[in-house]
């Protein structure tokens, strides 16, 4: 057990961190040539206003039509989002960790939030997946992939909920917990949840088009 | 799994379509499609296919997919899946059925309206994507035949409709000399030198809408301008071959064009009622050429009208009395932010104007745009009953009022036209200019 907790604990925080960060940098790299040999127009439209305004209205919750046509799903999506992201960076155990590891720290959230933002994400996924269960032209879209990225994203939180309560078997729920979080990490940059970073480049470039070239809004 | 076997629903007869299909080989079909992937799929390409998150949210954009109760299958997303979702996955490994499926969703189920860039939340432009598929559906061979029909007529004449050099100017002067009747001092200047504004049409005006040419001589006469028309290959601005596929045609035809422009040294080109020429003209084919924005500016006409309008040089004598409705015409609303310009044109010229829901961006298509009306009798019923939504928004504007419809672009006209007749709505249907003509002020013949 000591030996397994040591080595999510340790060589693997190296290698998520660097697929993570290395995957990323490359994907976005090896776009911008791909890019630069064959859309050529990528470059020359992109507007920084123009991207900015679409992406900024695109990330106010109902800010778009398309948000207020489906309120439950958006209201979802964005405190998914939301805590997706805050709780892993806010959380107080792994603020500690990183202090204890390079002695830098920053805002912590007291433990009650990020219970509750946990619990956030578990039940949004579960929503997730009702949707794409009962909704036909989500059902339709579904590949397993879609299964497998949405347990991807929904494991690191249930078994850090886990651990968090101290629930049976918690050492076991933390080492899981350590390696779901390694593996969700290390699969963003190659998988569909690159649209983290992606996002910013695909609606800004279509901000960039309608508002710029074509003087129309896109929300 | 996205339903492409034989049986999942019936092909459309099409004599393009079956005979291209005959003639392909697996061989064939993964040479194109291998040589698309390696050569002209870019970033944008990889990245919309890469991070569609398969959430459905395009749906909703799609007058297809509202217009079937929500099949499936007519999501943005879901045209993506049944095409290159398909042959990405097989890399080019895929059977003459999915070729036939994939062309038939390609050119006649997705007009190409970018609604559903709207409704994305990561901005993926579904119509760039069904526009690689048809540039695959081009190089097989698997065009449907009335479109392609089109394409050739470029090729050939550099027009849309197989119009002689000569019948072109025949045309030109036939329309002149009947607009003197009524205005005696009316020209249709050709090949004037260093005229202001080039004034240009789309094949089918002068093959059968040859009004048009006569109420645009009436309108420049009237307000003064300094304007000519091309007597050469190069005066139709409209581009099929942009929506079959043939991007190195549309390259030529609107070289030509720009060209033609710069040969009469003319200083604007000022384009008749067209959506697709529009983004043709102003937004794929200068790319296609390298011309970041067109070489000569262009001008569509509602811009013209909104000039002429507010500078005072056509004035309204009497409004237009019965009650109109618009149509935002996707490729000049969504493609050039034209709907405040039409809205003040028509109210300008019309007593009484009736919003239709949902209206400027978020308008619904016509169903006929993206070349899909251009795919022939076919496919014609697939785009009436493909756009019930449009049918229910135009009887929403009847009951409160309207009795006229404005459609400012071409094709919409074309389909807009079947679908009031097929739905029996009773609408006039009109364009902008033929209103204009109507109500402005006309100088004694």
């Amino acid at each position: 057990m000591h030996a397994i907790y040591g080595f999510v604990s340790g060589p693997l925080v190296w290698v998520a961190f660097l697929l993570f960060i290395g995957g990323s940098l490359y994907q976005v790299i090896t776009l911008a040539q791909l890019a630069r040999s064959r859309d050529a127009v990528v470059f020359e439209y992109m507007s920084f206003r123009f991207a900015l305004r679409s992406i900024l209205k695109w990330l106010t919750p109902f800010g778009a039509v398309s948000m207020r046509k489906r309120p439950l799903t958006t209201l979802v999506a964005f405190a998914f989002h939301i805590c997706v992201i805050a709780a892993p960076l806010f959380v107080y155990a792994h603020v500690v960790l990183v202090k204890e590891t390079w002695n830098i720290s920053w805002w912590y959230m007291p433990d009650a939030w990020a219970d509750m933002m946990s619990l956030l994400v578990i039940g949004a996924c579960l929503f997730f997946l009702l949707r794409r269960i009962t909704q036909p032209e989500v059902r339709y879209l579904t590949t397993p992939s879609d299964y497998l990225l949405l347990s991807m994203v929904a494991a690191p939180f249930v078994t850090g909920f886990w651990a968090y309560h101290q629930f049976p078997g918690a050492q076991v729920a933390t080492i899981l917990h350590m390696l779901s979080g390694e593996i969700m990490l290390a699969a963003i940059p190659f998988t569909r949840i690159s649209h983290m970073f992606f996002f910013i480049f695909t609606r800004g470039y279509i901000g960039s088009e309608f508002g710029a070239v074509r003087h129309a809004q896109d929300w | 799994m996205a339903r492409t076997g034989k049986n999942a629903y019936p092909f459309t007869s099409d004599v393009g379509i079956d005979e291209g299909a005959r003639r392909l080989t697996p061989g064939r079909i993964q040479q194109v499609i291998n040589r698309m992937l390696d050569t002209e799929a870019g970033a944008r390409f990889q990245v919309y296919v890469d991070t569609c998150a398969h959430c459905g949210m395009c749906a909703e954009a799609c007058h297809f997919y509202l217009s079937h109760d929500g099949e499936p299958r007519f999501s943005p997303a879901a045209k993506v899946k049944q095409t290159l979702g398909e042959i990405i996955k097989r890399r080019g490994e895929v059977d003459v059925d999915l070729i036939r499926r994939a062309t038939e969703v390609a050119y006649t189920e997705c007009n190409l309206c970018r609604r559903c860039a709207m409704y994305c939340p990561l901005g993926i432009d579904v119509a760039y994507l069904m526009l690689f598929v048809r540039r695959i559906g081009h190089f097989l061979g698997t065009t449907p035949q009335y479109i392609q029909d089109t394409a050739h007529s470029h090729s050939a004449t550099m027009n849309q409709m197989w119009v002689k050099d000569d019948e072109w100017i025949d045309t030109l002067f036939w329309q002149e000399e009947e607009a003197q009747d009524e205005m005696a001092s009316l020209r249709i200047p050709l090949e004037k030198q260093g005229a202001d504004i080039m004034y240009s049409v789309i094949g089918p005006e002068p093959k059968f809408r040859a009004q048009l040419i006569y109420q645009a001589a009436v309108i420049m006469n009237a307000a003064g301008v300094d304007w000519t028309m091309p007597a050469s290959p190069g005066w139709d601005n409209s581009d099929m071959c942009m929506y079959t596929g043939d991007q190195d045609m549309m390259a030529r035809l609107k070289r030509k064009h720009f060209e033609t422009a710069m040969r009469l040294k003319a200083k604007r080109i000022v384009m008749g009622e067209c959506g697709h020429a529009f983004r043709s003209v102003y937004d794929m084919g200068n790319r296609a050429l390298g011309w970041r924005m067109p070489p000569v500016p262009v001008v569509h006409a509602i811009e013209f009208y909104y000039e002429l309008l507010k500078a005072g040089k056509i004035k309204v004598a009497k409004k237009f009395e019965s009650p109109v409705t618009i149509h935002d015409p996707c490729n000049i609303v969504r493609g050039r932010g034209l709907h405040e310009m039409l809205r003040y044109v028509a109210g300008e010229t019309c007593e009484t104007v009736i919003e239709m829901h949902p209206n400027r961006e978020h308008n619904y298509c016509c169903a006929a745009g993206g070349g899909v009306i251009n795919c022939g009798p076919p496919f014609k019923m697939k785009r009436v009953e493909g756009n019930r939504v449009k049918a229910e928004q135009l009887f929403a504007a009847k009951i409160r009022g309207a009795r006229t419809l404005i459609a400012p672009c071409h094709n919409c006209h074309g389909g807009l036209e079947d679908i009031i007749h097929e739905n029996h709505i009773g609408m006039d249907l009109k364009f902008m200019g033929d209103i204009i003509y109507e109500v402005m002020e006309k100088p004694a013949a």
